[in-house]
């Protein structure tokens, strides 16, 4: 099929489904005797206009529109400007392909390096977030729990701090602690525990501390929020009856915080398997990471369609991640994302 | 040995090393950034300089990247806020089998990975802007405004949120009975009420902007900005330069931080003065009432 047909349709979606919800509001059947103002009527003609023009502005061509262009992007060939649009311009498989086989000249028959790089991402996002999950639940149970309020007003200034500077300069800083001439490696040698400097970047365990290090404060509030809003009593209670600790949580808080708990989990292993920074600063040069290789096809191999289906590749993942804590924690979306 | 104490030890212990992990790398960075040695190190202290600062500001490229952060930072703010509150009162009103529908679109950006929604941005205004003949539009801070905003109007339609969650029906009803057209209950009762939810996804649109890489480093296109300036360096080696940019940053922001701090206090104090007001107004008709019924 000639990719030229793409668009236009693309354009049409949006239209197709708002009409459709249009009918379907059409002919439901009203309550008799109640009459609905209408939307205009219950904002006044300029809040209405404004409402209508700013949701639409953001959710097409800000979200919906170039979301699909990216995807219709991915299963176009890669050619040079003057022949798109042309005859050549078919739809095609081939950026899927490379991702699996990897090109034809090669004598690999599978494209280990990208496959791995990407099963690798997501297996060392999943244990950041759960190496997150079990560094802040303690203190984010403390916090809800258990510390007095002006307490909590201090600690929450104290996490929010760090996160106010930015990305790459935190980064930067693990960059400097771990290096071969770093602090941790000076400490090390000046005890005597070690001979030669570890690598620690070289091993990606810098890597993975920065990770955990960047996306902490998404762990804490969400695990602060949801375990916030359990009643102390609760707690209390399964105490006087003679619980012990570890029962309190594991069947108690535990299972009332489940949508902070997944909502955190989700967030950190998103972040972790999207982020560039922390692994472009801190990766080293045998470092296996998805989005270096995504950042390469379009500023190395100049070679947008396949950079867009590595990008699409990378969204389906994360969508099938979330499908699947939603499904695994029985929860809507409106619990998780908040 | 009592339990409790077992216990408190063990949470300072706990405590601390939170906290080391949470601030080391900070300080760690920020006494690099003192030391005279060229490569960004704690120990040994080889003499105490300012050079590094004085680096920082006659870098060109950091200080233009600065601007346009700034500049970008803005403008995303300016589109943010106001898509963000759209998009939140657009929420409770729309057909109801329609809106998981719509609020899956409008929140998917935030649980879309920053590359991508980059990558996307910059792929559909090329394709948009060859097509129309608008290449004036193809422009880095444009898309890089755009990109990040379609994240950010996300978080600030989530505030938005909670607080239309608390808002008072019976306000808008009021302002109706006494006259007033939608138009007016919108400026002179919602927004007001809104207001403290307008200042905070300000602040949080601005941060979220000016600290902002994966999205940005595709939709910047040749354009810079302070955090791609920045990775570059990173990238290139390592200088304590970049740790002095560190503190600018860490100072700047604790001012703001105990700032906004300051004033989120002297709203609550002024709202609980307002609320204290009232109550005692009411007490005192209470009392009056009281009397008069007594005396009757």
């Amino acid at each position: 099929m000639l990719s030229s047909t793409g668009h236009p349709f693309i354009f049409l979606l949006p239209v197709l489904a708002f009409v459709i919800f249009w009918v379907m509001a059409k002919f439901e059947p009203k309550p008799v005797g109640v009459t609905k103002k209408s939307f205009f009527e219950r904002n006044g003609t300029p809040v209405a206009i404004y409402l209508i023009v700013a949701v639409a502005f953001w959710a097409l061509f800000m979200i919906v529109l170039p979301q699909l262009f990216m995807v219709e992007m991915s299963f176009r060939p890669k050619l040079p400007p003057v022949e798109m649009g042309g005859p050549k311009d078919l739809y095609t498989f081939e950026n899927y392909h490379y991702f699996i086989y990897g090109s034809t000249t090669s004598s690999d028959a599978i494209n280990w390096v990208h496959i791995k790089a990407f099963f690798l991402t997501i297996l060392a996002s999943l244990l950041v977030a759960l190496f997150n999950f079990a560094l802040c639940y303690p203190l984010a149970y403390y916090m809800a729990q258990a510390a007095r309020p002006a307490r909590v007003r201090f600690l929450l200034l104290l996490l929010i701090a760090p996160y106010w500077v930015n990305e790459i300069l935190r980064a930067f800083a693990f960059r400097i602690i771990f290096s071969s001439g770093g602090l941790i490696n000076k400490m090390l040698l000046g005890a005597g525990f070690v001979d030669q400097p570890i690598d620690f970047i070289g091993n990606d365990i810098a890597l993975y501390a920065g990770l955990g290090y960047a996306y902490m404060l998404m762990m804490i509030f969400s695990l602060y929020n949801a375990i916030e809003t359990l009643d102390h009593a609760q707690i209390e209670a399964a105490r006087d009856l003679g619980a012990p600790w570890w029962h309190i949580h594991s069947f108690i808080v535990i299972p009332f915080a489940k949508p902070g708990i997944a909502s955190g989990c989700t967030l950190v292993f998103m972040l972790s398997a999207g982020s560039l920074a922390a692994p472009l600063v801190l990766g080293g040069p045998r470092s296996l990471w998805f989005t270096p290789i995504l950042y390469d096809r379009f500023f190395q191999a100049f070679n947008w369609p396949q950079g867009a289906a590595y990008a699409f590749i990378l969204l389906l993942a994360c969508v099938s991640f979330v499908l699947l804590v939603l499904r695994l924690g029985r929860l809507s979306l409106g619990e998780i994302a908040k | 040995m009592s339990s409790k104490t077992v216990m408190n030890m063990m949470l300072a212990f706990y405590m601390a090393i939170f906290f080391g992990f949470l601030f080391g790398p900070l300080i760690v960075m920020g006494i690099s950034s003192f030391n005279t040695s060229t490569y960004p190190q704690v120990y040994p202290i080889e003499g105490l300089t300012l050079t590094w600062f004085e680096k920082l500001l006659n870098d060109r490229d950091m200080v233009y990247g600065m601007k346009n952060s700034l500049w970008i930072g803005m403008w995303v703010v300016l589109l943010s806020v106001p898509l963000g509150l759209a998009a939140a009162m657009m929420m409770s009103q729309i057909y109801s089998k329609a809106r998981s529908f719509y609020y899956v679109i409008v929140v998917s950006p935030v649980l879309t990975p920053g590359v991508i929604i980059g990558i996307s941005t910059v792929v559909f205004w090329r394709d948009l802007t060859t097509a129309t003949n608008s290449k004036f539009l193809y422009d880095g801070v444009f898309l890089a405004v755009l990109g990040q905003s379609s994240f950010i109007s996300a978080y600030c339609m989530l505030m938005f949120m909670s607080r239309l969650n608390r808002f008072d029906r019976a306000q808008e009803e009021a302002g109706l009975d006494l006259g007033a057209s939608q138009t007016q209950v919108f400026f002179h009762i919602l927004l007001p009420f809104l207001r403290p939810a307008i200042f905070s996804s300000a602040v949080l649109a601005f941060l979220s902007s000016f600290e902002n890489y994966n999205t940005t480093t595709f939709a910047i296109l040749a354009d810079k900005t302070l955090t791609t300036v920045l990775a570059g360096r990173v990238r290139q080696g390592t200088t304590p330069a970049i740790s002095a940019l560190a503190v600018l940053i860490i100072a700047v922001t604790v001012v703001g931080a105990i700032i906004y701090e300051l004033v989120k206090r002297r709203e609550d104090r002024e709202r609980q003065a307002r609320l204290d007001a009232a109550h005692a107004a009411e007490l005192r008709e209470l009392e009056s009432i009281e009397k008069a019924t007594l005396h009757a």
